[in-house]
Formats: C-alpha cells, sequence, structure tokens
C-alpha cells in the first residue's frame, strides 16, 4: 500500500472565530439559553438577597436603628447571627447546585453536537472553548441580573422593617472593620455574586464538555439525554 | 498494483456492558481500493456500523489495526486525527447529524472554518456544493425546516465540503422513504463515478446492491463474504420482485 501525503496536525482556530460560533450559538438557542440563564439569576438572586439583607440587619443595629420586627432574638445580638450564617451558607449551597445542574443539564444535551463537531475536524480544545465561552457569558449576565434583583428584593424588605431609615445607613461600601462586624458592603456583594455565578456555570459546563470532547465521537454521538 | 485506500488488519472490538464483554468485531481484515463503492451489509447488531466507526476514525479498535492511504490510524496524534477527520473523510448519517442551530449554509461552512479556509472561499464552495445536491434555494433555512431528504441532501454537501478523498454513509437512506433513498443513493453515486470519491456505506438498504462496485457481508463480527458487483446484478434480479 502505497504512502500518500503524510497527514498533517489540525489547526487552532483563531479566537474571534469561537467567539462568532459561540454567540451564534446562544443567539439562536435563545428560548434555551434564557432557561439555563434563569436558573443561574434565580441561584444568585437568593444568595445575594439573603446576604444583603443581612448586611442591611447588621448596618442599621450598628447605628443603633432596632428593626421594627424583632422574631428572633438573635436580631438583637451584634454581628452575623448562627442563623444567617446558616441560612448565607444554605442559599450558597442552592445556588452551587442550581447553576451545576441547569449547565449540566445544557451540555449533555448537546453531546450529540459535540460528537458531530469532532467528526467535522474540531479539537476537543476548541469544544471545550466555545463551552467555556457561552458558559461564561451566560454565567456572568445570568448572575449580574440576579445580584440585582437580590439586591431590590432585599431593600424592599429593608424598607418594610426599617422604613426609610434604610438609606441613610444603606451599607453600599464595606465598612471599616474596626468599627464592628465584618461588613463587605452591597457593592461587593454584588462582584462577588457575579463572579460566582460566572465561575459555577464556567465549571458546571465545562467539566461535561471536556469530558464529552474527550470521548472518541463515536461515543459522543451514541450518547442518548 | 491496487491502489489500497483502507486496510483493516485483523480489527476487534469490544463493548463492556456491565460484567459482560460483547465482542462487536472478531478480527476484520478488508481491503478497499481507491474510488471503490463499497457497502457494508449485514443485519443490525452485526457490527457493520462499528466496523464503519473504525474506519473513520470515530472510534479505536480494541485489537489490529486500520490503515487509511498507507497511514497507521493507531499512530497518529489528536491533532492528526482532527485534520484527518477533517479533510479526508466526509460522514453521511442515518439521523443526518446536522447541527440544528445552524442553517443548511452554515452546516457545509463549518468544516471548512475548520480547515482554516477564508470566509469567501467557504461561502463561494458551500453555495456551490448545495446547488449540487438541489438545494441552492433552501440554502438559509434551519434544518428542522427542511424534509428528511433534503437534510441528508445537507449532510452530503458538508461531507464533501474539504473535498474528503473518503466519504463514509452510514445507513444513509434509514430514514428515507424509498423514492428519496433512492434519489440519495443515486446522488452518492455519482459523486463516486465522476469525481472519483471512495465510498464506503453501511446498510441494509437493497437498492444500494446495484450501485455498489463490491458488497462485504458482515455478520456476527465477522466478514461472511465478499461478492463481486456481476455476482451481484443476478441477486439484483431475484430481489427485484419483492416490491422492496
Amino acid at each position: 500500500m502505497q504512502q500518500r501525503t503524510p497527514i498533517e496536525e489540525q489547526i487552532d482556530l483563531p479566537f474571534v472565530e469561537s467567539l462568532r460560533i459561540s454567540f451564534q450559538s446562544l443567539k439562536i438557542r435563545f428560548g434555551r439559553s434564557i432557561i439555563t440563564t434563569a436558573g443561574i439569576t434565580l441561584g444568585i438572586a437568593f444568595l445575594v438577597s439573603v446576604w444583603t439583607n443581612n448586611e442591611i440587619g447588621i448596618a442599621l443595629q450598628e447605628s443603633g436603628r432596632q428593626s421594627t420586627i424583632n422574631t428572633f432574638e438573635e436580631t438583637a445580638e451584634q454581628g452575623i447571627s448562627t442563623k444567617d450564617i446558616w441560612l448565607i451558607i444554605m442559599s450558597l449551597i442552592v445556588c452551587v447546585v442550581g447553576i451545576a445542574n441547569s449547565m449540566l443539564m445544557a451540555v449533555t444535551e448537546r453531546f450529540r453536537e459535540i460528537g458531530t463537531m469532532k467528526c467535522l475536524g474540531a479539537l476537543d480544545g476548541f469544544v471545550v472553548r466555545l463551552f467555556l465561552l457561552e458558559s461564561g457569558f451566560q454565567g456572568f449576565s445570568g448572575a449580574l441580573i440576579g445580584a440585582l434583583i437580590g439586591t431590590l428584593g432585599a431593600v424592599l424588605l429593608g424598607l418594610k422593617d426599617y422604613g426609610l431609615d434604610l438609606f441613610f445607613y444603606f451599607p453600599l461600601l464595606p465598612a471599616n472593620p474596626e468599627d464592628g462586624p465584618m461588613q463587605l458592603g452591597v457593592i461587593i456583594i454584588i462582584l462577588l455574586g457575579c463572579i460566582l455565578g460566572m465561575i459555577l456555570a464556567v465549571i458546571g459546563s465545562s467539566f461535561p464538555a471536556w469530558r464529552a470532547a474527550k470521548l472518541p465521537p463515536a461515543e459522543a454521538m451514541r450518547t442518548e439525554v | 498494483m491496487a491502489d489500497i485506500v483502507v486496510k483493516t488488519e485483523d480489527v476487534v472490538k469490544e463493548y463492556r456492558m456491565g460484567s459482560n464483554i460483547l465482542r462487536a468485531l472478531d478480527g476484520i481484515n478488508i481491503e478497499i481500493e481507491r474510488g471503490e463503492y463499497i457497502s457494508l451489509m449485514g443485519p443490525s447488531g452485526s457490527g457493520k456500523s462499528t466496523l464503519f466507526n473504525m474506519i473513520g476514525a470515530l472510534d479505536r479498535p480494541t485489537e489490529g489495526q486500520v490503515y487509511i492511504d498507507g497511514q497507521n490510524m493507531s499512530q497518529l496524534s489528536q491533532k492528526q486525527i482532527a485534520a484527518f477527520r477533517c479533510h479526508r473523510v466526509g460522514y453521511i448519517f442515518q439521523s443526518y447529524n446536522l447541527l440544528h442551530v445552524r442553517s443548511a449554509h452554515g452546516n457545509v461552512t463549518l468544516p471548512m472554518i475548520f480547515a482554516g479556509i477564508s470566509e469567501k472561499q467557504r461561502n463561494e464552495k458551500a453555495e456551490k456544493l448545495l446547488d449540487m445536491v438541489g438545494l441552492g434555494d433552501r440554502m438559509y433555512h434551519l434544518p428542522d425546516e427542511l424534509s428528511g431528504g433534503q437534510r441528508q441532501r445537507v449532510a452530503i454537501a458538508r461531507a464533501l465540503a474539504n473535498d474528503p478523498s473518503i466519504v463514509l454513509a452510514d445507513e444513509p437512506t434509514a430514514n428515507l422513504d424509498t423514492i428519496t433513498g433512492r434519489e440519495i443513493i443515486d446522488l452518492i453515486k455519482r459523486l463516486n463515478t465522476e469525481q472519483g470519491v471512495t465510498v464506503i456505506s453501511a446498510t441494509h438498504d437493497l437498492k444500494m446492491l446495484d450501485v455498489s462496485d463490491r458488497i462485504v457481508d458482515i455478520r456476527d463480527g465477522l466478514v461472511e463474504r465478499i461478492r463481486n458487483r456481476n455476482e451481484i446484478e443476478i441477486e439484483v434480479g431475484e430481489v427485484g420482485g419483492e416490491g422492496e
């Protein structure tokens, strides 16, 4: 058997091309993207609202202004109570699981597409990069919307509890740690929420995408969801 | 000396199913010449699709070697395998496997994007190929807006995007009605005769018989027999009356 021209190495695509393909995919899959993004938005909204609500509580306690509604004894104590810590941890877990789940689903239903792209000559790295870009964008936009909704929710709750005083003592910026319990401030919380949402979305999608990209295309295409 | 484009040496493929090992291929040896139209025939579960996957570098054999263009596939790096799939082979599947988020045109350009071809060139080529398969007027439709036969035509155009030397077709007519299936077979045959593309098709569609140069019958993971075209023509006459 005679040897033809040796098989060359597949080229890496320029970044712009990946960006274009991933945005196109988000655009056409808009309905589905919105549902996935909504999962991220809800998780982050929950976390940010609980956290911000807590910060508002602390800020107003610090100011000497008590909540008009004291349902828990802890509210009178200084700083973050055990209940609040639990609430934040719980909301964090709900957020992590929720986002990981929606990203996993979104990638798993596209295994066949991953296999097909590999048949057409896509490199494993390209497939992963595509999902990384898509999920990073979804994660960031979803988390930003979620953080804003969460903050709005916490402000509305605060208004109910503290009235307009809320705006005089609103913990927008981090408090000086010497002045009392640690307070991050709402801006930092929003930022952390966005970063967390993005990281979770990227991990939640690129891990299964990487696994699918490593599979031989025949196996990826066989996978039924 | 014949120009052998595909050669398999004692190819074995085993699948692990829980504690059982299923031997889908049990030592396959075949040689395929350049420009041939080969049909791999056999009932479902015979291993023909598995063999198809081995030849197309879509899966790795458990044992044995596959040579394409004289190149041992097991010695290629990941990047070389990607380039091989991109440039040397065109795949056509039973369920079309079009990317449903991309238009017919977008599906045909994708392999050319992977090959690094400029936008202008790939647009021209995609238009030419879609015209050739008779979809010049539905180029920007999404796959969901096309019929089964039209989708398979898009898949054929996509398979030809990077001028492969081999076209692999896995049950290309299985989801199509008889007439549409016939049209698809004729189209693939035309590529084979006019452009000299080697066609390897896994099928159990009897309509494939009379266009094939050779038929490889696969049964229980083994090559049962290999029939030539002249032997086939007699049999086609026999099955013709079955109302296929």
